[in-house]
């Protein structure tokens, strides 16, 4: 007779099986019996949190930085309703999150027993796909399948929801089995022809341009190598989305920086004028697209994605290759090599002149911005830090707002996974426990969270766990006052009514990281920066860096609202020009 | 200046919405109608009818047939978000005019009025598959089975002669001939 195991010890050995290290999670009633066998499973260690949110953005901090699933454990009622937003955000981000939540005894279910609540209802526009245990006998094999379909094709979250009586009942335990088909969910069945018919549009291009996402980032540190490896072979120029950067170098010739709202002058301008356009792993998300009637109107256009439903949903493509990116560039790779050897004919002097242009639109030098010396410009201040950092592998995370921008603008990615940063969902309050995640993932990297002082108080009580688990993650907190990104909006489209964007009362974050038992460290003009940076990166243990920017500081350039890629708003000189009218207003 | 023009796409050129009928094999677990049905409201699409039961008692597979209008490009979409769905086997779509796929709908009318009434209720539903369910002096239920428009235009007439209640089914669909979906 083998032996039986409770739900709770199915769910451990599940969890070991595949190999998980570390759950982030809160207690609480209907979860106890999973949390009472912790106990008996050194090799996974948990993470207690101060909020179920956190969880969920710690888990999908350590997910993007380490390609592993995250996994995230919480109870019933408030505890999934408090998830929600972070397995929102991980399902707009396609992050890889395997949610297991606590319900109350099946018998209970439907009755409003107390901290019940429609837990698979509630998060079933947010995942993949969840589950809802009712037959203790099923339980091992929906673990193994959450896994499965959390990482496989485009990831996501799912969410496993666990009555309490299953988590005691008895049962045999199902091993992992070896892929079983699903319902052929994942999709790589591109062709040889297609890639051919790409090579053609490459070889007749004279104005390209590569369009990289965060597809890149998902498909794997190889993926990324392969990109490299493309982007050399052909010589085009190529930009990158706010999810896809480090996934080539951004220091690097050929990058021609972030496109979209905030991105450079020549990243939009190639888009616009391209003849060209070669979609790796990215989604025509529309800030980056702009407006849809004007988007690269001249351009062929190629769309290389794992998510079939990704492809025509916004821009309609001529090429549409579905698969995985890594494994497409790379035989796209080998297919080009192939036909060099034929003959060495390249068609780097085609796009000689494409370069040119580019170099003058490079020439506006988009990122530019007036220093200071009476006060610190947050643009500086993200210049100060990625120089002071960049020699160090750095991991950086953000929240959501100007500074966001900021730091995509100038903080330049030479690896992937390095940048976790809500982009989809937009999620205020995400940089900081996701900066707790990816220092769990990597202890012995400096693990830095790029702030606002608005964002970051939505999920301040995470400095807690941060200070329990002697995590060295430094906030660094572009303290403008404002939230700023609104009142830039406010300020450009609602004749300056800074309606309820300026935070009155903030804390003393020196004192706030006193009371958390880290270190605090204000910076308040340019020539003391350099300085206080250092000692952040110095100090052995967490920090609150309360860097204050000048509040009046806007984010450009800045494709405005009702505008074409190719008719951006560079700095304040330029503003005058382009005053956001009439029902574009309503728009943004 | 250019007019509503956004940061947010804007909806300028749209196409031409046609009707199309989904048909979409499922497992047949607690839930699936709710994911099915939640992919439709929650991005927006639009539902007509909807017809769902068992199909498979073995493998159990459910089938559900729903009928909707949109783009080319909305069409397109449905299809490939419905196949993303873990429990979503396989999808198939037609046009409603398309002539090799049998469209039918049911419905059950109760019939209350006088004997001539009555009469003239009967011989409008004849040609459409008429059964008579249910008999008394005063009242009538009866079943036809008919394509949709068709069911509308008679309800409509038989409202005046004694239609006092109406039941109906979404539409079911299945091919012509030999061949089956894929």
């Amino acid at each position: 007779m083998p032996k039986l195991y409770t739900g709770a010890e199915i769910v451990f050995k599940c969890l070991e099986d595949q190999k998980v290290k570390h759950i982030f999670g809160y207690p609480g009633g209907a979860v106890l019996p999973i949390y009472d066998e912790l106990k008996n499973h050194s090799s996974i260690k948990h993470i207690l949190v101060r909020h179920e949110q956190g969880a969920g953005h710690a888990a999908e901090g350590y997910a993007r930085s380490s390609g592993k699933p995250g996994v995230v454990l919480v109870t019933s009622g408030p505890g999934a309703t408090n998830v929600v937003t972070a397995l929102t955000d991980a399902y707009m981000d396609s992050v890889p999150l395997v949610c297991i939540s606590g319900q109350v005894p099946t018998h209970l279910i439907g009755t409003d027993a107390f901290q019940e609540c429609d837990t698979t209802g509630i998060t079933r526009p947010c995942t993949k796909h969840n589950w809802l245990v009712k037959d203790i006998n099923e339980l091992s094999e929906i673990m193994h399948e959450a896994f499965k379909v959390a990482t496989t094709g485009r990831p996501g979250p799912v969410l496993v929801d666990i009555p309490k009586d299953i988590q005691f009942a008895k049962t045999k335990y199902k091993k992992l089995k070896k892929e079983k088909q699903i319902n052929g969910k994942s999709n790589n069945n591109f062709s040889q022809k297609q890639i051919d018919q790409l090579i053609d549009l490459l070889n007749k291009a004279k104005k390209p341009v590569i369009y990289s996402g965060g597809g890149v980032i998902n498909s794997g540190p190889k993926a990324s190598d392969a990109l490299r490896e493309f982007v050399e072979l052909t010589g085009f120029p190529i930009t990158s989305t706010l999810q896809g950067l480090g996934a080539y170098p951004g220091d690097d010739n050929q990058f021609l920086g972030m496109l979209g709202m905030h991105g450079t002058y020549e990243a939009n301008n190639a888009m616009h004028d391209c003849d060209l356009l070669i979609n790796i792993g990215a989604r025509f998300d529309d800030r980056i697209t702009g407006k849809i009637d004007e988007f690269s109107p001249n351009s062929k256009k190629v769309h290389i994605d794992i998510d079939p439903s990704s492809i025509n949903k916004i821009i309609k493509v001529d090429l549409a290759i579905v698969g995985d990116v890594s494994k497409v560039i790379s035989k796209l790779n080998k297919t080009i090599l192939k036909r060099k050897n034929g003959h060495s004919k390249s068609n780097k002097s085609n796009i000689a002149k494409w370069w040119e242009q580019i170099q003058k639109w490079r020439g506006k030098n988009s990122l530019n911005f007036v220093n200071s010396n009476d006060s610190i410009k947050p643009q500086h201040a993200v210049q100060r830090l990625y120089e002071l950092t960049k020699d160090k592998d750095t991991y950086v995370t953000t929240e959501v707002g100007q500074h966001q921008m900021w730091a995509a603008q100038h903080y330049k990615f030479n690896k992937p996974n390095r940048w976790m940063t809500s982009g989809g969902l937009g999620t205020m309050g995400y940089g900081l426990p996701a900066a707790v995640g990816v220092q769990i993932a990597h202890p012995e990297k400096l693990v830095v969270d790029i702030a606002g002082e608005a964002s970051v108080l939505m999920t301040m009580q995470e400095m807690s766990t941060a200070v329990q688990y002697n995590l060295p993650i430094k906030i660094f907190i572009l303290n403008n006052q404002y939230m700023g990104m609104v009142r830039q909006w406010q300020e450009l489209l609602h004749e300056k009514n800074y309606s309820e964007s300026y935070s009155e009362a903030l804390p003393d974050f020196l004192k706030m990281a006193e009371a958390y038992g880290c270190k605090g460290i204000k910076a308040e003009n340019p020539t003391e920066l350099d300085e206080k940076i250092q000692e952040m990166i110095d100090y052995n243990g967490p920090v609150i860096f309360d860097c204050h920017v000048d509040p009046n500081e806007n984010c450009f350039p800045m494709i405005p609202s009702g505008k074409p890629h190719n008719q951006m708003i560079l700095g304040p000189k330029d503003q005058e020009d382009n005053k956001i009218k009439g029902k574009g207003k309503a728009l943004v | 200046m250019p007019k509503s023009k956004s940061a947010y796409s804007v909806p300028t050129k749209k196409e031409k919405s046609d009707t199309y009928i989904f048909v979409v094999w499922v497992d047949n677990e607690a839930g699936v109608l709710a994911r099915v049905v939640g992919l439709f409201s929650g991005r927006g699409y639009n539902i007509e009818s909807l017809a769902v039961a068992e199909v498979d008692a073995i493998k159990n597979i459910s089938r559900i047939t729903i009928v909707t209008t949109g783009t080319p490009q909305v069409i397109d979409q449905i299809k490939l978000q419905l196949s993303k769905l873990v429990p979503v086997h396989k999808v198939a779509e037609f046009k409603r005019e398309d002539k090799n796929v049998i469209f039918k709908e049911m419905a059950l009318f109760k019939i209350v009025g006088k004997k001539k009434k009555m009469e003239m209720c009967l011989n409008v539903c004849k040609k459409f598959d008429l059964v008579i369910l249910d008999e008394t002096k005063t009242s009538k239920v009866i079943q036809i089975t008919a394509l949709r428009r068709d069911i509308d235009k008679i309800s409509k007439k038989l409202k005046p002669w004694g239609l006092i209640s109406a039941s109906r089914t979404g539409a079911v669909a299945m091919t012509r001939g030999a061949k089956i979906f894929n």
